[in-house]
């Protein structure tokens, strides 16, 4: 009898060789795996909201395991005792046993609420990454307003979310919002009672709420960011300028292996943080709350972080109510303008960005290439200006627990929140403008003098100069030839190589730091010269 | 048809009807031995309710009355003036406040006032517990007002569950679902009740102290009241916060603050270190 041979080493090229006989895979596979990514830390914000939604995905499945989206009353008899015997829905009971009976529940319920303000921030931040480094030009314009989409649709998501346990802060939340949607002129008292099914907060939100927040929003919140991703796919990444690197091409690491791995190695991070969060601070304690019934209301009773904005709008909005003379009075109530009208503007507005600085700048290239922020100082300051405005409001949102907690008066909490929603961002935007153009100023003065050494020379005469290491050869003037080519300048001695290599290594320094591979795009590096003196020479200072 | 009339004509017109006519002696008689019987009634009642002059010299105050009425004069009558009347624009009367006020105030040290501003702050007592009795005791027995039971724990047979129930229903509107306090208009605001002890709880809800509103006995009966003082003590003093570190329970804006400043510089500082590996 044969025993047959068994080669491990080429067992997994057998098999992948057998997949590929029956499924051709390796021909769209290699595209993909060969595509190539720039590499910057600012591109992996926007990969912190993708695995936070792989962390929510996860931990909401595993909460559904045990909520019970019912608003049918029941009496709590579980092991927490300042609740028992109190009356409450189903949806809040379960939620109490999901984080006092189930194994784990708890944690997975506060990872999942983590999470969730993460996902918001990190879409956020990547936001503004892509905003203030003009990402969103053509051809991205489309990737843009899905973004955009996607914090609204994130932010609907958390609303029906944070309303499922039931508890006294999120009812508070709910009877906000449906005085929000009652205020809407015409269609307010139709749309309110078609969704709650009659008055609020009747017997059904809570359930359609649920339908909502684990099989409609995630369903969309997929499906857009995976044609956000896609997208990033085919129209290939942004990335800096810089030596090698043009409109027409993208120098970076391939998919596979380094790049994928350092992915891999960044969820597991960000799977850590959620999950260090989750387990050490306790975020949305339902049960100090009690179950929601109408009657009950806290003091500082705010929504979550990305909702905070509006909350704030509704509280600095002065009580103007316009009562049109139709009828019997038709009033439309000041609530309107600050919930219903401000996000609608800013919607518009930031999906229509794009278009708009186009427009403006009568710029309808394909830009593949980034800007840094000082280089447009127009966008950079409008940027600044919109987060001024988006700050003053997040932060009226908290004005009781801050008034309270420093100690100020409520009310010049909410007229501070007042004048500085009107003052404030037009002096971001000045101040902002004014940072760009210094920057821009000595971007341009370095590279025609040089980097300051540092080094105060006495001249014959008496005077005091500084001494400039120029970039390069400078003509009869003291000026370099250098071109400014959106990259950032070198500005201390040690990024010329003045003083001797960094010693790598954080416990003990490693003696001989090794090469990291160079991918062909990059140029070849030159050996750093050997160091000598620096000498003033009389020429190059001014 | 006269009985009918009779009956007809009402209680009042019987009685204003003249009597049959008496002499004028006997008439006059009758007259002086009423007026008479009216002024001894008068006087005796006026001698037996009305504080006589000797009341000033020797008032019928406690010995702690006393004692705290020398406090008074020393620390009190600047704001208070004399025998707690008030004084316009400094003090209000005490008249009638009673001791669970006095117990309150000066018990958690918000009197004597540091400074004249919207609200009181607490800070550490000036009086001892013996002192603030006698204060209590004083204002007590100058005119009444609400008083507090006697004993340290005052809700040793506090249901916490109702007392939750009450507290979110008429607590938590101004201290906050964790009894941290919150804000009112124009610089007031509704304190912690971390610090507070029992006795200074249930002087708050009897006596109303700054902006609280007072919750009577017919309001919230006695044991209503020690089921929220067992609900604060028991369960928001001792909760161990199962999910962790409370970030000071003061809701979703703190949250907001810890995901900015722990997760998205935690994530940051690690997209800096992998992006900086290439």
């Amino acid at each position: 009898m044969k025993r047959r041979k068994f080669d491990l080493a080429a067992a997994p090229g057998k098999a992948a060789a057998g997949l590929d006989d029956r499924f051709r895979a390796a021909t769209p596979l290699r595209h993909v795996l060969n595509k190539v990514f720039p590499d910057h830390w600012s591109f992996l914000l926007g990969e912190i909201a993708l695995f936070s939604f792989i962390v929510l995905l996860l931990t909401g499945t595993f909460l559904t395991f045990f909520f019970e989206p019912s608003m049918t009353e029941v009496v709590y008899n579980g092991s927490y005792a300042p609740l028992r015997g109190t009356p409450m829905s189903a949806a809040y009971a379960s939620s109490l046993n999901l984080s006092f009976e189930v194994r784990g529940g708890l944690i997975m319920r506060q990872m999942h609420h983590w999470a969730a303000l993460l996902f918001m921030a990190a879409i956020v931040v990547h936001m503004l990454r892509i905003f203030f480094t003009g990402a969103f030009r053509k051809p991205r314009e489309t990737n843009w307003i899905i973004g955009s989409l996607l914090f609204w649709i994130g932010f609907l998501a958390g609303f029906t979310g944070y309303s499922l346990p039931d508890d006294g802060l999120s009812g508070t939340g709910l009877r906000i919002a449906s005085a929000i949607m009652l205020s809407i002129p015409v269609i307010g008292s139709w749309l309110t009672s078609s969704i709650f099914g009659g008055e609020f907060p009747g017997t059904i939100i809570i359930s359609r709420f649920f339908i909502a927040h684990v099989l409609l929003i995630p369903a969309l919140l997929l499906a857009l960011i995976s044609v956000h991703v896609g997208l990033v796919f085919t129209q290939k990444h942004t990335q800096w300028p810089g030596p090698g690197r043009t409109n027409g091409n993208v120098v970076g690491e391939r998919m596979f292996p380094r790049y994928a791995i350092k992915q891999g190695g960044f969820f597991m991070i960000v799977f850590g943080v959620i999950a260090l969060m989750g387990g050490l601070f306790q975020i949305n304690p339902i049960w100090l709350f009690g179950p929601y019934e109408a009657w009950v209301v806290s003091a500082a009773s705010q929504p979550d972080w990305y909702v905070m904005f509006l909350d704030g709008s509704t509280r600095l909005m002065p009580a103007w109510q316009i009562t049109i003379p139709l009828g019997d009075g038709y009033v439309i109530p000041p609530l309107f303008w600050p919930t219903v009208v401000l996000p609608g503007i800013l919607v518009g507005l930031s999906t229509l960005y794009p278009f708009l600085e186009a427009r403006h700048l009568k710029d309808y290239r394909t830009h593949n290439l980034l800007q840094r922020p000082r280089d447009v100082p127009a966008r950079t300051a409008a940027g600044a200006m919109a987060l001024a405005f988006y700050l003053v409001l997040t932060l009226s949102g908290a004005n009781d627990v801050i008034a309270d907690k420093f100690q100020i008066s409520l009310n010049a909490m909410t007229w501070a929140g007042r004048v500085g929603l009107l003052i404030l961002p037009p002096l971001a935007y000045y101040v902002t403008y004014r940072l760009c153009l210094g920057l821009q100023q000595h971007d341009r003065e370095v590279l025609a003098h040089g980097v300051e050494t540092g080094i105060i020379r006495r001249m014959p005469d008496g005077r005091f100069v500084e001494v400039h290491q120029p970039l390069s050869a400078q003509d009869h003037d003291g000026h370099g030839a250098l071109e400014y080519t959106g990259w950032v300048v070198p500005k201390k001695m040690n990024r010329l190589g003045a003083l001797g290599p960094a010693i790598r290594g954080f416990f003990y320094p490693i003696e001989k730091p090794a090469e990291a591979p160079v991918s062909p795009g990059h140029p070849p590096v030159e050996p750093r010269p050997e160091r000598e003196e620096i000498t003033s020479g009389s020429e190059s200072h001014r | 048809m006269t009985s009918d009339n009779d009956r007809r004509r009402g209680l009042l017109a019987r009685l204003r009807e003249r009597p049959a006519a008496r002499s004028r002696g006997r008439r006059r008689l009758g007259a002086a031995v009423r007026l008479l019987a009216a002024l001894t009634l008068a006087g005796g009642a006026y001698t037996l309710f009305a504080p006589g002059a000797q009341a000033q010299d020797a008032p019928p105050m406690s010995s702690a009355a006393a004692e705290g009425k020398a406090l008074f004069d020393v620390s009190c009558v600047t704001c208070h003036g004399r025998n707690a009347q008030g004084v316009e624009g400094r003090g209000p009367s005490l008249i009638g406040v009673g001791a669970a006020s006095v117990e309150f105030q000066v018990g958690s040290g918000r009197m004597p006032l540091a400074r004249q501003e919207a609200q009181a702050h607490r800070k550490p007592p000036l009086f001892t517990d013996e002192q603030t009795r006698q204060l209590a005791q004083y204002v007590q027995e100058l005119g009444g007002g609400p008083e507090l039971p006697e004993g340290t724990n005052l809700h040793s047979d506090g249901d916490i569950a109702t007392g939750g129930e009450l507290f979110r229903i008429n607590c938590s509107q101004c201290h906050a679902f964790g009894a941290g306090g919150g804000a009112l208009s124009s610089g007031k605001f509704a304190p912690s009740l971390r610090p507070a002890s029992d006795r200074q709880i249930y002087a708050a809800m009897l006596s109303g102290p700054q902006n609280m509103p007072v919750f009577g006995d017919n309001q919230l009966r006695p044991e209503q009241k020690a089921d929220i003082i067992a609900y604060i003590q028991e369960t928001l003093k001792h909760d161990q916060d199962p999910g962790g570190f409370n970030l000071g329970r003061y809701g979703p804006s703190t949250e907001g603050l810890a995901i900015f400043l722990v997760g998205i510089v935690a994530l940051v500082f690690a997209s800096l270190w992998i992006a900086g590996k290439s």
